[in-house]
């Protein structure tokens, strides 16, 4: 198989195969949660849940000062990551124009070289996110197989981008083509493993929250 | 077949000044990106060559690269160069006809056995026994075969016979492969594009007869000299690529302004030729230049990339099409095992045994 | 597989809910949850990390819940939970975790971390495997009545006393009563200076109220072992002496988990709404105080600070009545640098301060409380849980501070302002 054939591969029926099980995966995951259901609360509520519940999906997003002094490297590796992940994928101009191309919905981009130092910050960010990982005693006690294949195809996408996008290793169309699997790789994986939680987080939270929420108590 | 004259007599015999050839020569040598002391010895070998045998054989083919290659013709050194070779088979341009015209090309194989250079255009279709294109009764398959056991060298010319080109689109009905599909024990030289560049075929032709020798070739086969860059590493609307300013539609200012065909769905990132560099029509312009987006036409499968006007990034064929129904397959696939776990909990609450006081006083 | 097993995994099962499923599917091994539970922070020993303490109930939920856990149980891949697993977990599920809900308050991911060791219990306790002393509480609560087998008659001798120091009758079994107050045996056997206290504010304020010799009785021991039969049981004894009586509110008393007990989690273990409204003695105290019912007098010297019992603040939501409260009386309040909803655990709730086995990890932990109190320059330490001032006190004394622990209510009660002594007679305040 030569480049252009992997390329097209990887832009057609690569991508209907990894969508499709995405899709799938990460529906029945979580239809299987959410129609496990939930006893109905019979205690005197303070308040209603649903608007706790969802100030929660936001606000746990900010760590409060005490634990955010004893517990650093997670906070600021962790937004590192995610902030650079996320802005790498929809700022990009070409991720622009794929999602246009699937969603049909664009907006502007950010500079190549913001992108590009953005992508460099993620990735170190993984690196010593994986280095504490081994190291902390919490995480190493914490960690399995699962997190381990996580990191791998969470990198990859961001190392074979960046390397697609500066032309570096392998000539670009190859390069670009093995970037779309190491997505396509990604999308497979996710529905299967903890970066369910690039979904579930946000029911997670509102459970956490309404059920505080209805107690009065802000979380 | 006479004794050939040498190119040096031939060129003398018409008339050509030394001047003019050394200039050619200089020309020829600066396409080929060889270094000016080189010139000389381009003029040594192009005074002494022979004109070799050229047979030029036309498959499943459009004979866009015939065109493009004579739409230079004009009184030019480049077709004086045509006149270097001894062109003994070409469908399009030979003076005979029907089995006068496979008996030349019979002839010029015994003649030139082992030194002639074979050229071929168009794809070998495979489908029905090679059925779908034959000459004088031969399918081209056959013809290809038996043709290519004498040969020197093989120069694919243009995206059919290097990679399959629009008849190997899928879903390919014909069958249609590569000449380098076929042939696999001599060297072939696959000078893509849809056409080619006229004077790419012609710098390859040159550099075979100045070294006899094949140029340096990427992994594709294609000769690195005109291939080895890609369009949009040499396109002059790279500045605006850079800075993300990118015409939406055909006619918006930016497309006015001359700005990067990207999002119009220039396959420039992808696509090795020398298009941005070398151009077209001696020099005029190419499609981005003249305000079209690159199709990527020396890429194998480049019919099968989709949408000429999709970008580079987009998906390939509709997504709607396989998302729709994993979102449907999913709910239902969801709801059913969605529901068997909440059953599976209520029978696990059913099937629990409440706790007494005496679980706790209980030892075992 | 063992009969108990077989309970303890189908009790579990039947405990896994969209929470839960939400909360497995979202952990990302982040650890910040370690961070936050003093049982990590005081010894340094990972395996005291909160989520750590799910992990065969999260086994259970992967195996029956999941597709790829099914199919990996069914072919041998992944093992079932074992005796042996559930029995290891004892320590961690019980002996270093006191429910105080810091864990869900930090997870990035939003799990509710203490709802889940909760649930947890349920399968433990059903498996057999829970801890002696806390076993052996339940017997006594069950029995009894009393998870420190204090009686009727015991509380009969105490009210005799209270009467006598508060100069007045203290209401028991009085039907009609607009409040029916609930004590702690730990108060009935040692902080019994509430009862009086709390007989003089409800006096001065005109509230009617009484007690029940039936249901004296507000903790818990149901919900500590995760027992929701047992816990239902002790409810219903409650539920039965109020409406008995008929009336309009229960109160709980300074405790903390009793309030979790009555006011969240008892309507859902008997399975109906309550036909009254549940307080806690603090809530109804700061009524009382917005009403202009409870009057104070005079100003505390001493440097203070209040202690949040968790049950009652981070988890029980009653966050600004203490110190509306404590404002009315303090004349040097200084709070603690991480207080009200994110104050730190006093190392005993939840069941712990039952478990003699978790004697020492519980005194160890201690050191969280100390060095927030480190700064301060306190005398006193004020707060509204009997089994906190129980093991702030032990506390203390073991790392030879000279810190006085004082309930809210007998600090409102020693500044009470009241209306000349009744013809009823006794001694006046």
């Amino acid at each position: 198989m030569n480049e252009m054939e992997l390329l097209n591969w990887a832009r057609g029926p690569g991508l209907q195969i990894a969508g499709s099980v995405f899709v799938v995966g990460v529906i029945v995951r979580l239809a299987g949660i959410l129609l496990l259901g939930r006893k109905r609360d019979l205690s005197a509520a303070r308040r209603d849940g649903m608007v706790p519940g969802l100030r929660t999906v936001v606000s746990r997003s900010w760590p409060d000062a005490g634990t955010l002094k004893r517990t650093p490297l997670v906070f600021v590796a962790g937004y590192l990551f995610h902030l650079g992940f996320l802005l790498t994928l929809l700022f990009y101009a070409p991720h622009i124009l794929m999602l246009k191309g699937v969603f049909g919905v664009s907006w502007p981009a950010l500079p190549v070289s913001l992108i590009d130092v953005l992508a460099v910050l993620s990735i170190a960010a993984l690196v010593a996110l994986f280095i504490n990982r081994l190291i902390d005693p919490v995480r190493r006690h914490l960690s399995g197989v699962g997190d381990w294949v996580s990191l791998a195809v969470t990198v990859l996408p961001l190392v074979t981008g960046y390397l697609a996008l500066n032309r570096m290793l392998l000539p670009y169309t190859e390069m670009l083509a093995w970037h779309i699997l190491s997505v396509e790789l990604l999308l497979i994986v996710i529905p299967f493993t903890k970066l369910m939680h690039t979904f579930t987080f946000v029911i997670a939270r509102w459970y956490n929250g309404a059920i505080a929420g209805r107690k009065g108590v802000s979380v | 077949m006479a004794e050939l004259e040498t190119l040096g007599e031939q060129l003398r015999r018409q008339g050509i000044s030394r001047r003019s050839f050394l200039k050619f020569c200089a020309a020829t040598a600066s396409l080929m990106a060889l270094p000016p002391g080189m010139v000389g010895a381009v003029a040594a070998a192009l005074e002494k060559a022979r004109r070799p045998s050229v047979i030029w054989l036309s498959f499943q083919e459009c004979t866009g690269c015939t065109e493009s290659l004579t739409r230079s013709h004009s009184p030019t050194i480049e077709s004086l160069i045509f006149g270097a070779i001894s062109l003994d088979y070409h469908h399009t341009l030979q003076a005979a006809s029907g089995h006068a015209a496979e008996a030349a090309r019979e002839q010029a194989m015994h003649d030139a056995d082992g030194k002639y250079l074979l050229l071929v255009d168009g794809s070998i279709p495979l489908g029905e026994g090679g059925a779908y294109s034959t000459i004088a009764g031969i399918t081209n398959l056959q013809m290809l075969e038996d043709t290519a056991k004498g040969a020197a060298a093989i120069v694919a010319v243009g995206s059919c016979a290097a990679f399959g080109g629009l008849p190997h689109a899928d879903p390919n009905p014909t069958g249609a492969v590569a000449v380098s599909d076929i042939i696999t024990d001599k060297p072939i030289i696959n000078v893509s594009g849809c056409p080619p560049i006229p004077t790419v075929i012609t710098g390859v032709l040159a550099h075979y007869l100045t070294f006899g020798s094949i140029p340096p070739l990427d992994e594709l086969g294609r000769p690195l000299m005109f291939f080895g860059d890609s369009i949009h590493d040499r396109c002059y609307r790279r500045p605006f690529y850079d800075k993300g300013l990118f015409a939406k539609t055909f006619d918006d200012e930016g497309a006015r302004d001359g700005w990067c065909l990207y999002e119009l769905g220039c396959k420039g990132p992808t696509t090795h030729n020398a298009c941005a560099t070398v151009k077209w029509n001696e020099g005029t312009s190419f499609p981005i230049e003249s305000g079209h987006p690159c199709l990527g036409c020396s890429e194998p499968d480049f019919w099968d990339a989709g949408s000429f006007y999709n970008p580079v990034p987009a998906p390939i064929g509709d997504t709607a099409k396989w998302a729709a129904p994993a979102v449907v397959a999913g709910a239902a696939v969801g709801v059913a095992a969605g529901l068997y776990g909440r059953k599976r909990k209520a029978d696990a609450q059913a099937r629990r045994e409440p706790l007494t006081v005496k679980d706790m006083e209980d030892k075992s | 597989m063992s009969d108990k097993l077989e309970r303890g995994l189908t009790a579990l099962k039947a405990q896994i809910d969209a929470p839960m499923a939400a909360f497995f599917s979202s952990c990302v091994h982040c650890g910040v949850c370690a961070h936050a539970c003093l049982f990590y922070t005081e010894t340094g020993d990972p395996k005291y990390t909160p989520i750590y303490k799910l992990e065969p109930m999260r086994k259970v939920w992967q195996q029956e819940y999941t597709f790829w856990g099914k199919l990996a149980k069914a072919l041998g891949i992944s093992k079932p939970v074992t005796d042996a697993e559930l029995s290891d977990w004892e320590e961690l599920v019980y002996d270093s975790c006191t429910l105080c809900g810091r864990c869900s308050l930090v997870c990035p991911v939003g799990n509710d971390i203490t709802y889940m060791v909760r649930k947890m219990r349920e399968g433990m306790v059903a498996a057999g495997h829970a801890p002696e002393g806390l076993k052996g509480a339940m017997v006594r609560a069950i029995e009894t009545g009393s998870p420190m087998s204090v009686t009727i008659d015991t509380l009969k001798a105490q009210l005799k006393h209270a009467e006598k120091e508060a100069g007045m009758p203290i209401p028991l079994d009085v039907e009609g009563a607009d409040y029916m107050m609930l004590l702690s045996s730990a108060e009935i056997a040692q902080f019994y200076e509430i009862i009086p206290a709390v007989a003089r504010i409800f006096h001065a304020a005109g509230v009617s109220w009484t007690l029940c010799s039936t249901a004296f009785e507000g903790t818990n021991t149901g919900i500590q072992i995760g027992s929701s039969d047992l816990a239902a049981e002790l409810i219903k004894r409650i539920v039965a002496g109020a409406e008995k009586l008929k009336v309009k509110y229960v109160i709980g008393p300074e405790c903390g988990h009793a309030y979790t007990a009555l006011r969240w989690e008892g309507p859902n273990l008997i399975g109906r709404p309550y036909p009254f409204k549940v307080l806690h003695i603090v809530e109804l105290l700061d009524e009382l105080r917005t009403s202009g019912r409870l009057k104070t007098e005079g100003l505390e010297e001493d440097r203070m600070t209040f202690h949040d019992p968790c049950q009652l603040v981070r988890r029980g939501g009653v966050l600004e009545q203490p110190r509306s409260l404590l404002n009315m009386v303090a004349g040097d309040f200084v709070e603690m640098a991480e207080h009200g909803r994110d104050n730190w655990c006093c190392g005993g709730g939840g069941g712990v301060s039952a478990n003699e086995r978790a004697d020492a990890l519980r005194l160890k932990v201690f050191s969280r409380k100390k060095s927030q109190l480190e700064s301060l320059h306190v005398t006193t330490m004020v707060t509204a849980c009997s089994n906190c001032r129980n093991m702030l006190e032990e506390g203390l004394e073991e790392n030879n501070m000279d810190i006085e622990v004082v309930g809210l209510t007998e600090l409102l009660a020693d500044h009470l302002v009241e209306a000349k002594p009744s013809a009823q007679g006794g001694e006046q305040s």
